[in-house]
């Protein structure tokens, strides 16, 4: 099957071209296209074309992965397209084809998977207090480091049940709901989703001579979590 | 425009929400950074207006972020989610209520294309029974916490022990509204005053005394971007747009910013104390911030709650300042103390924002 054929099996780009007029609504709307050298015009012309060598360039570039899926291009769109919802498609497409390593801001898919990806299948929530650390996160100011270092008491005092059985606020997600998560996973390929990740984000490792392991501590997720070359700006 | 021709439009984005007997599902963000916010809406439900809401342990989270950030697959979310409707199901329940928007977006998408797509919802039905041997009923009414405490904004008024009126000058206190973009940006129709003039939080304020500002970036995403944010390298794209927003809101010397999404109020929270770290600016008058509050921790300002019980101790930015303009009196000793009172120390001082009850 060829890019082109399984880009068109997903229901987020049959839902999300219609044709489009090219009048550039979205573009003006977008807030990744007022930082990032990013026109989701250019996507949906792009997509319009069916040109399979058009879209592997597309699958290979930093250029899908600039979007922030706010959807506001939905809103406004005459045509009731919605570039957000072919960019799901595509991030899709380009992960499953392995083509994600060849941009910089595609090999952050490891780092995605590695914390949020990961930690819905340890803890039932795609964020967690604890995973939340003042090193990954410094951003977020001495009110937050002082509400890690105090737990369970700070989170408690504000009505959470942290890590506790039973209902509230950071309870511990019980044992045979993480199981459920677990098979659902399994059931329906998030969990070969994720393997796909990592199979190809470790050949590229290899390829660029960086050290790999399965931790956020290994130099490859170190670069992949924290490189910016600093081009992606509108010139 | 003038505001009755807003109004006007306002009236064409109505939406069914359900009456009692609520399903309420948690938020993963809501939970870590605003806990407080969440035990408040029970509170509200239950205490103020005698409303039955069931508090499942089972449920999770529904892969929202992970999704939005693309290593969730679409089949892998819609069992999630189909997981969490069977969940409400077995309680006999019908109504369903997610705290996050982030979910609210993805449940409403899941309907539709179950809809648009019935294939979909067939093998979906399939996946859960395999992974879990569940099955599920769609909900009567999905309706985002904020619905129903908009619905019932009325009653709420009619208990409040504050309003958002300033209590020495008596002048309505300005509010800035901010939506999170997936309430009603996919689907206008799901939302209260569809995307363009949603009224679900300008109710609240209007209903409580207070005056909602119009400004021009006013409906701009606040940057989280998924993505764009949890990856450290692109996290300037988040902090970019958050700016955008105080830059445009500052002209109009906003009282608070009260937001829906769980999301929202933290980066609109922590960018400003960024922005005041790296470039010694602050949006708020004499060295303050401009507070951000969750639409929980308004409703229990306005009903009179502790605001240490209401959680406001985790802001970077003060919430002081509009405490003491809405009268409301508090006592700084008890801000940073455990459950049973227990001193548990403070945090340090940011260098230029103004804060109270800190230490070094």
């Amino acid at each position: 099957m060829t890019l082109l054929e399984k880009l068109h099996t997903d229901v987020r780009f049959l839902e999300g071209l219609n044709a489009c007029i090219n009048c550039g609504t979205c573009t003006a709307i977008c807030p990744a296209a007022a930082v990032f050298d990013y026109d989701p015009r250019l996507i949906a012309e792009t997509l319009q074309s069916n040109d399979e060598v058009e879209l592997e360039m597309l699958l290979k570039s930093d250029t899908i992965w600039y979007c922030g899926e706010c959807m506001s291009c939905k809103t406004r769109c005459p045509r009731n397209n919605a570039p957000g919802l072919l960019i799901q498609a595509l991030r899709y497409l380009s992960q499953t084809a392995g083509l994600f390593v060849e941009s910089e801001k595609g090999r952050q898919q490891l780092a995605v998977k590695r914390t949020v990806g990961t930690w819905i299948l340890e803890n039932g929530y795609c964020l967690y207090a604890e995973n939340m650390t003042m090193d990954m996160h410094p951003e977020q100011g001495p009110v937050w480091e002082w509400l890690l270092n105090h737990a369970p008491e700070s989170f408690n005092r504000m009505g959470a049940n942290y890590k506790g059985d039973g209902a509230g606020p950071l309870r511990a997600i019980a044992p045979e709901a993480l199981a459920e998560l677990q098979a659902i996973f399994d059931v329906t390929g998030g969990t070969q989703f994720y393997e796909t990740i990592e199979a190809y984000s470790a050949q590229k490792a290899l390829s660029m001579n960086m050290q790999f392991d399965q931790t956020t501590d290994c130099e490859y997720f170190k670069h992949v979590y924290t490189a910016n070359e600093r081009n992606h700006s509108r010139k | 425009m003038i505001a009755e021709g807003k109004r006007h439009i306002w009236k064409d984005y109505q939406k069914e929400i359900a009456d009692n007997n609520y399903y309420y599902a948690r938020s993963c963000v809501r939970q870590n950074f605003f806990p407080a916010s969440e035990q408040t809406f029970l509170r509200v439900m239950k205490h103020e207006l005698g409303k039955e809401v069931f508090d499942d342990p089972l449920h999770t989270t529904c892969t929202g972020i992970a999704y939005h950030a693309d290593v969730v697959n679409l089949p892998t979310i819609m069992t999630v989610v189909a997981r969490q409707f069977a969940l409400m199901t077995r309680q006999g329940l019908s109504n369903f209520v997610p705290s996050c928007i982030t979910s609210f977006g993805i449940y409403t998408e899941i309907l539709e294309t179950w809809e648009h797509f019935p294939e979909t919802l067939e093998q979906t039905r399939d996946f859960l029974y395999k992974a879990t041997k569940r099955e599920f009923k769609i909900p009567d009414n999905l309706a985002h916490s904020s619905d129903v405490i908009f619905k019932f904004k009325e009653q709420i008024a009619a208990r409040a022990m504050f309003k958002l009126v300033n209590h020495i000058s008596g002048k309505p206190l300005r509010g800035v509204e901010h939506i999170g973009c997936h309430y009603a940006k996919m689907f206008p129709h799901k939302g209260v005053g569809g995307a363009e003039y949603p009224y679900v939080l300008a109710g609240m304020i209007e209903a409580w005394g207070g005056e909602v500002i119009d400004y021009p970036e006013r409906r701009h995403c606040c940057g989280f971007g998924f993505r764009q944010y949890v990856v450290q390298a692109n996290r300037g794209y988040s902090l970019a747009h958050s700016q955008k927003k105080f830059e445009s809101m500052e002209p109009y010397s906003p009282d608070f910013i009260v937001t829906n999404c769980p999301g929202c109020p933290f980066f609109l929270d922590r960018w400003q104390y960024v922005i005041s770290e790296t470039e010694g600016k602050t949006y708020g008058p004499d060295g303050h911030g401009i507070p951000v509050l969750t639409f929980e921790e308004l409703t229990g300002l306005v009903l009179g709650y502790d605001p240490w019980e209401l959680g406001l101790q985790a802001h970077q930015v003060a919430v002081e300042p509009l405490l003491d303009k809405m009268g409301i009196t508090y006592d700084l000793s008890r801000k940073f103390v455990g459950r049973d009172g227990n001193k548990l120390g403070t945090p340090d001082k940011p260098t230029h924002l103004k804060v109270y009850g800190y230490g070094r």
